[in-house]
């Protein structure tokens, strides 16, 4: 009897010790928009966040100073709303006890995140956010995607060049940080390029608004050489079909927002042939970047967006910094510490988003391309702007 | 200018029309049950989201689709008359499931419309539960064609909605007060317990006034779908309770105010819209229809209620 009780304890131990082996996970947080506005953006980084876990985990686990952790991650939704993002973020970091945060995508949570995250002491990383205020003076706060100020200029000149613009029209999300901030950034140059006034029309909508007919109606009027919209893909699909119903028959240009598998089914023809500025172009890809485009697209059914390649350049980039920093089980604050210290020592990065360096404000210098959307719906690449 | 003036002017038109239709709805119910179905913004989104599927089922979309192929015009004319009889369903559903049970039990008014406020938002995020967060976006059944003059542009879709709401509202007026329905349903709003008693079978009429009410939220979801092709769950909750205000601008209770209310609310939202930013809109237009209601405080068609004891 007392040897049965002894041998009972022993493998009681042994299941104990074996389950805390096997049970040393690392926790990354997701904080991105499942449902709201933007539902396709948050389902997509999910997807390829998913896809990347299980390459790691059928391995056996991420590599860390020569032992192996399962990765686990946590997706919280953040209703595509600034306020929910700010909940989301805090669930995870004190809750869930996560490592690091990836998301959220729009600038519109990412900013507030940002702060909420930075006052933790938790790394967060936006793989889509492109406002500057996301990352400013918030030495936890990093990003994947290139920022507003080097986009604006882009699609001021590509407009310059394309389309011989001398007048541009403007209409944007007043509610959004990330339309509004990339408004005034395009207007600003445009105006030195072109000579003040050479913005004719700086029209705005409210959040949820369907009906843009009466700044179309404004912007029509002042004639300009063509529309930016630097808008979701949602709300650019309405503000299209209602410029053509109003009888505009010039070209749009549009961000990178607009990349998002559902723009073409929400918006149809009346897209065909516009151009926009993003992070990577799909169609026409190589090396790593078609091998991700293949897998997803074999996977899931249908061809990712940029923010799902940004997402997994983003987790990748995380991982590689949990590797250098090679500490995963000590006190939280001090994993996340030490995680922090890994990600901005990374000083070159190459994601399949194309190569990435880091400033001082932990945003990478990076090139966009601005893509045309053929007849079949696919974003074709027709140029790259590097900085 | 002047063009862009007109062009805002039918702009107002065609976003007047559709709080019309909804306002519409609100007042019939109003106007028999003085029930105020906060439900009514989300049957108008079912509304759009049941003729997101007739159409798609008519066009051949899914399998169960029909054997013989339909011309554009054709769709339009059976998913009209197809999407106003399951939308009415789903309203009806609602009065027998929410609020005929509380009507019987003969509960506070106020009751009822928090009933309404919650079957409204069961429907919203049942919608959000059953078909997910993506949008939908509805196909182009009528060919559109843009009427160009100089630089003034009219589109097919536009002038059919305007035409819509305009008819609907004719028609309604003459069912409430030239028939024999109508005046039940005029009846029941006068006095609730006196009219059983003259042999009106009030439950009938009320199922009545459900069906009128959720077939129109039906067809302005129709009209909507085609006019704006992007649908979500929560589409019609802000603009049903514009709608709720624009009926009570105009009058609750009144068909013409509902109508007259509805182009209002439109008209000054495009207007402030083409003249000062957008963030302006809601403030001065929320602003007009306060000092309106202020002036007259039962609404531009509303007549005063005194109860009797």
């Amino acid at each position: 009897m007392k040897r049965l009780f002894a041998l009972l304890t022993l493998v009681c131990c042994a299941i104990l010790l074996a389950s805390t082996g096997f049970s040393e996970t690392i926790k990354i947080g997701f904080n991105i928009p499942l449902t709201g506005e933007i539902p396709k953006v948050g389902e997509e980084s999910k997807f390829a966040a998913e896809m990347l876990k299980e390459d790691i985990n059928s391995k056996g686990g991420l590599d860390v100073g020569g032992k192996k952790y399962m990765l686990e991650f946590i997706y919280e939704d953040n209703e595509s709303k600034a306020e929910s993002a700010v909940t989301a973020s805090l669930k995870l970091i004190e809750r869930d006890k996560v490592i690091a945060i990836i998301g959220p995508n729009s600038s519109k949570q990412a900013v507030p995140a940002g702060q909420v995250c930075n006052d933790n002491q938790t790394p967060m990383i936006t793989p889509w956010s492109t406002n500057p205020d996301t990352t400013k003076d918030r030495p936890w706060v990093f990003r994947a995607a290139f920022l507003d100020p080097f986009q604006g200029p882009v699609a001021v000149d590509f407009a310059m060049e394309q389309f011989k613009a001398k007048k541009a029209a403007v209409l944007y999300a007043l509610a959004n940080d990330y339309s509004k901030g990339l408004a005034e950034i395009f207007k600003a140059d445009f105006e030195k390029k072109n000579g003040a006034g050479s913005v004719v029309s700086f029209e705005s909508y409210g959040d949820k608004d369907q009906d843009f007919s009466a700044q179309l109606t404004t912007i029509i009027a002042a004639k300009p050489d063509f529309i930016f919209l630097p808008n979701n893909y949602n709300e650019v699909a309405l503000t299209v079909k209602q410029a053509h119903d109003l009888g505009w028959k010039g070209p749009f240009m549009g961000s990178d927002a607009w990349g998002n598998s559902e723009l073409m089914p929400l918006c149809g023809k009346d897209c065909v042939g516009l151009y926009f500025s993003t992070h990577y172009a799909a169609a026409g890809a190589t090396g790593a970047t078609k091998e991700f485009i293949d897998r997803y697209q074999a996977k899931y059914g249908y061809q990712p967006a940029d923010v799902a390649a940004l997402t997994w350049d983003a987790t990748n980039l995380i991982l590689k910094a949990i590797q250098s920093s090679g500490n995963v089980t000590g006190r939280i604050k001090k994993v996340r510490k030490d995680l922090r210290d890994a990600i901005s020592n990374i000083s070159q990065f190459d994601g399949i988003t194309g190569s990435m360096k880091f400033d001082a404000q932990g945003d990478p210098i990076k090139c966009a391309v601005v893509v045309r959307i053929a007849e079949n719906g696919d974003f074709v690449f027709t140029k790259s702007v590097c900085p | 200018m002047l063009t862009s003036i007109i062009q805002n002017l039918f702009n107002a038109l065609q976003w007047g029309s559709f709080y019309s239709l909804i306002a519409l709805g609100y007042t019939l119910v109003y106007g028999v049950l003085l029930l105020i179905n906060f439900a009514h913004g989300d049957i108008f989104m079912v509304g759009a989201y049941i003729s997101f599927f007739v159409t798609a089922v008519l066009l051949g979309s899914y399998t169960v689709g029909l054997p013989f192929a339909l011309s554009g015009t054709m769709v339009l004319a059976l998913a009209v008359p197809l999407t106003m009889i399951l939308t009415a369903f789903v309203g009806v559903m609602l009065e027998r499931i929410a609020y005929r049970p509380l009507r019987r039990k003969g509960v506070n008014r106020l009751y009822v419309v928090i009933t309404a406020l919650m079957c409204g938002l069961i429907l919203e995020n049942g919608n959000l539960a059953l078909l997910g967060a993506s949008r939908k976006s509805f196909p182009e059944i009528l060919e559109k064609v843009v009427y160009s003059v100089g630089s003034f542009s009219m589109t097919n879709l536009k002038l059919l909605v305007i035409f819509s709401a305009i008819l609907v509202f004719v028609i309604l007026q003459i069912i409430v007060t030239r028939t024999k329905i109508g005046m039940a349903m005029r009846a029941i709003s006068y006095d609730k317990f006196a009219v059983p008693l003259m042999g009106i079978p009030i439950d009938t009429i009320i199922v009545f006034t459900f069906i009128l009410g959720s077939s129109l939220a039906g067809l302005a979801g129709l009209l909507f779908a085609m006019s704006y092709p992007v649908l979500d769950p929560f589409m019609g909750s802000l603009i049903g309770w514009k709608a709720f205000i624009a009926a009570v601008v105009g009058g609750i209770g009144d068909i013409r105010g509902a109508f007259v209310g509805g182009f209002l609310l439109g008209f000054i939202e495009i207007l402030v819209m083409a003249v000062f930013p957008s963030t302006f809109r809601d403030l001065i237009a929320f602003s007009i229809l306060l000092i309106i209601l202020s002036m007259k405080p039962t609404g531009i068609f509303g007549v005063a209620r005194t109860t009797k004891i």
